[in-house]
């Protein structure tokens, strides 16, 4: 398969009054062509940060790449500017956005808002960029398009604004989707069919997508990798499957055993993870998540843990997996749902610095 | 909409009725009358002139009586200038005072606009720093300290425009810069808040995530968003500029409507107090009745009460 996307050692920092908050710190992963890869995580992980930061659209200043980079189709954007910008976002990659309500224009059609993209993108005439706004509105499922597309945000509900979201974001075919948490403002019927639509839209446009949450359901619903973020870094990345039925960081445990299944008790207490995420103004020394890890090794008080890898695909970023660590048994809800996988490899590897 | 504007002009005529019926009672109330000066009259004249004018009946007959005359727009003689109606006044004065008012308004507008908007794109930078100081020079410069600066500067040491008179439309200028300088003031800091507002909204990234530039971004995206407090600015500003000019038309010697209001008061010259407050009170009630009806075009979720469903 084709990688679309590349990042290297993402570094991003904010300056603040309070000092330089390093909100992703080391980041790396790829993507392939019409490949889901779902990055999860809990508020101020770094996930929608990582996330812009591949549209370039944080804020700068304060914020600021501080280092790596991200390659698109194997060309560097982190040093382009913002007119070379201008013409990746909308046609290379586009963007979904949490909150249908407050991510249209109130004051514009939904038509024009689609067209905007498509004038600038294709060079279409107005007539034709109209017309092109229709078949997508029919595409994403809004019924009578003709008539909506002469209408305002707030004529549409919220689901529908979130398809009509998606109908601005696809407009001009990007290869890049980048979809941040674009059903967690929604109700739940409403969240199914948008994940359907977009399941449905990626197979016919074989557009790759990465896809921002903190809801695991919707992850095993659409992704084929999961990259889960903790403190700006990603602690552990694998198939979906891998990361669901053979997790091997504690803090991907931690959030397996915090998600509620059908068949869990009534009368169980939900499991969470103690404690808050650290101040990344200072970063802790070691590992980050140390201090509110109950399987906490000494060392990761000392030193931050190296990634090892599990399988071909699959990576964890924990002593744990050390040929030195205790053997350790995951928490309860995890265990119940563990198999064994047949690529795992025999040991983990620890994967050397310059991958 | 008609039945929307129908509706407005309904609660415009009781509005106007309550302004007139408080005035003329206040004004009653009031020490003193129009024929009180400091030569003592001897009675039997203040009693004809009374009866002339009509102020010897009760005051219920003085009020119908006034109340009809104004249905039929004629406001009476002024009690002070001779052979010269209310209506006569107002035809005289009001055009010029407009004229200034407007430019006024013009240049508030488009100047404080501008500001905003570059304060608000720069912002916390040198040109959000200027732009503010500049602002803040505005609105606590009383405009008659500003008129007296503009006169002397730009009139007297560098002789670029004429000291006072109403002639050409270089006399134009100066007081209307003066008057505009406190309005442009709050509409510049306005514009900028509601500007920096709009630009933290999320489909302004939208826009950016589309691959807009920015300057795209700013005039169809953020000034139409952000201009919805400065329309509603606009209906106080007018009528605060038409009534506010009074100052300024004395200071540079123009024959305004203002000045009329001002003298009309000292002198207890009823019938101009009253049909000066009455002609105000119109144009502030129209201007008001204007901004509901922009706002409706400017932004879409605001439905005027009458206005068709999906328009």
């Amino acid at each position: 398969m084709e990688k679309l996307l590349e990042v290297k050692n993402l570094e991003v920092s904010f300056q603040t009054y309070g000092g330089t908050v390093k909100a992703v710190r080391g980041v790396s992963f790829d993507l392939h062509k019409g490949e889901t890869l779902a990055i999860v995580g809990e508020s101020g992980s770094g996930k929608s940060v990582t996330s812009q930061s591949i549209m370039k659209l944080i804020p700068m200043p304060p914020g600021q790449i501080s280092g790596g980079q991200i390659l698109l189709n194997g060309d560097d954007i982190v040093p382009k500017t913002e007119k070379q910008m201008e013409k990746i976002r909308g046609k290379e990659i586009s963007m979904i956005f949490q909150d249908p309500m407050t991510s249209l224009n109130p004051t514009m059609k939904i038509g024009n808002q689609i067209t905007e993209g498509l004038i600038k993108h294709q060079n279409m005439s107005k007539q034709d960029a109209k017309n092109r706004a229709i078949e997508l509105l029919r595409l994403v499922g809004i019924p009578m398009p003709e008539k909506r597309v002469n209408q305002y945000p707030h004529e549409f509900s919220g689901g529908m604004r979130q398809r009509a979201m998606i109908a601005i974001a696809l407009a001009a075919n990007p290869k890049l989707l980048i979809a941040d948490e674009p059903t967690t403002a929604l109700d739940v019927t409403i969240q199914a069919q948008i994940l359907e639509l977009m399941k449905d839209l990626q197979s016919k446009m074989d557009t790759s997508i990465i896809f921002i949450t903190h809801d695991l359901g919707v992850v095993a619903n659409v992704a084929d990798r999961v990259a889960v973020m903790y403190a700006g870094q990603i602690v552990e990345m694998g198939t979906v499957d891998e990361i669901f039925y053979d997790p091997r960081h504690p803090y991907t445990w931690g959030l397996l055993a915090s998600m509620p299944s059908v068949d869990s008790d009534d009368s169980a207490e939900l499991a969470a993870i103690p404690g808050t995420p650290p101040d990344l103004t200072n970063p802790p020394k070691g590992d980050a998540f140390a201090a509110r890890n109950s399987y906490a090794l000494a060392i990761d008080f000392e030193e931050e843990p190296p990634m090892f890898q599990i399988s071909e695909t699959h990576f964890a970023k924990t002593w744990l997996l050390h040929p030195d660590a205790p053997k350790v048994e995951p928490p309860e809800a995890v265990k119940k749902r563990m198999r064994q996988l047949s690529s795992t490899f025999e040991k983990p590897v620890l994967v050397k610095e310059g991958k | 909409m008609a039945k929307y504007i129908g509706k407005r002009l309904l609660y415009m005529i009781l509005s106007l009725w309550m302004i007139v019926s408080a005035t003329f009672f206040f004004m009653r109330i009031a020490p003193g009358n129009p024929f009180a000066s400091e030569k003592k009259l001897p009675p039997e004249i203040e009693a004809n002139l009374n009866a002339h004018f009509g102020l010897d009946k009760p005051w219920y007959a003085q009020y119908w009586e006034y109340l009809v005359r104004i249905v039929n727009w004629d406001f009476g003689p002024s009690f002070k200038y001779k052979s010269q109606t209310v209506n006569d006044l107002i035809n005289e004065g009001f055009p010029v005072s407009f004229l200034l008012g407007m430019e006024a308004i013009f240049i508030a507008v488009a100047l404080g606009v501008l500001l905003g908007i570059i304060a608000a794109l720069k912002h916390n930078r040198w040109p959000d720093y200027t732009a503010m100081i500049i602002a803040v020079l505005g609105i606590s410069v009383p405009s008659f300290i500003m008129a007296s600066f503009l006169q002397y500067f730009l009139a007297i040491k560098m002789g670029i425009f004429p000291v006072a008179r109403w002639e050409s439309f270089m006399h134009t200028i100066l007081p209307a810069l003066a008057l505009a300088s406190t309005p442009m003031a709050f509409i510049a800091r306005l514009t900028r808040s509601s500007m920096l507002e709009v630009l933290a909204n999320d489909y302004i990234k939208t826009a950016k995530s589309k691959g807009l530039s920015s300057g795209v971004i700013t005039i169809k995206h953020t000034i139409r968003n952000a201009l919805l407090p400065v329309v509603t600015y606009m209906g106080p500003l007018t009528a605060g500029i038409l009534t506010g000019s009074f100052v300024i038309e004395r200071i540079f010697g123009i024959p305004g409507l203002g000045a009329h209001f001002v003298t009309s008061i000292n002198n207890r010259d009823y019938t101009v107090i009253m049909g000066v407050t009455v002609f105000y009170s119109i144009l502030l009630l129209v201007s008001i009745l204007l901004v509901d009806i922009a706002y409706g075009i400017i932004d879409p979720r605001i439905k005027l009460a009458g206005g068709k469903k999906g328009e």
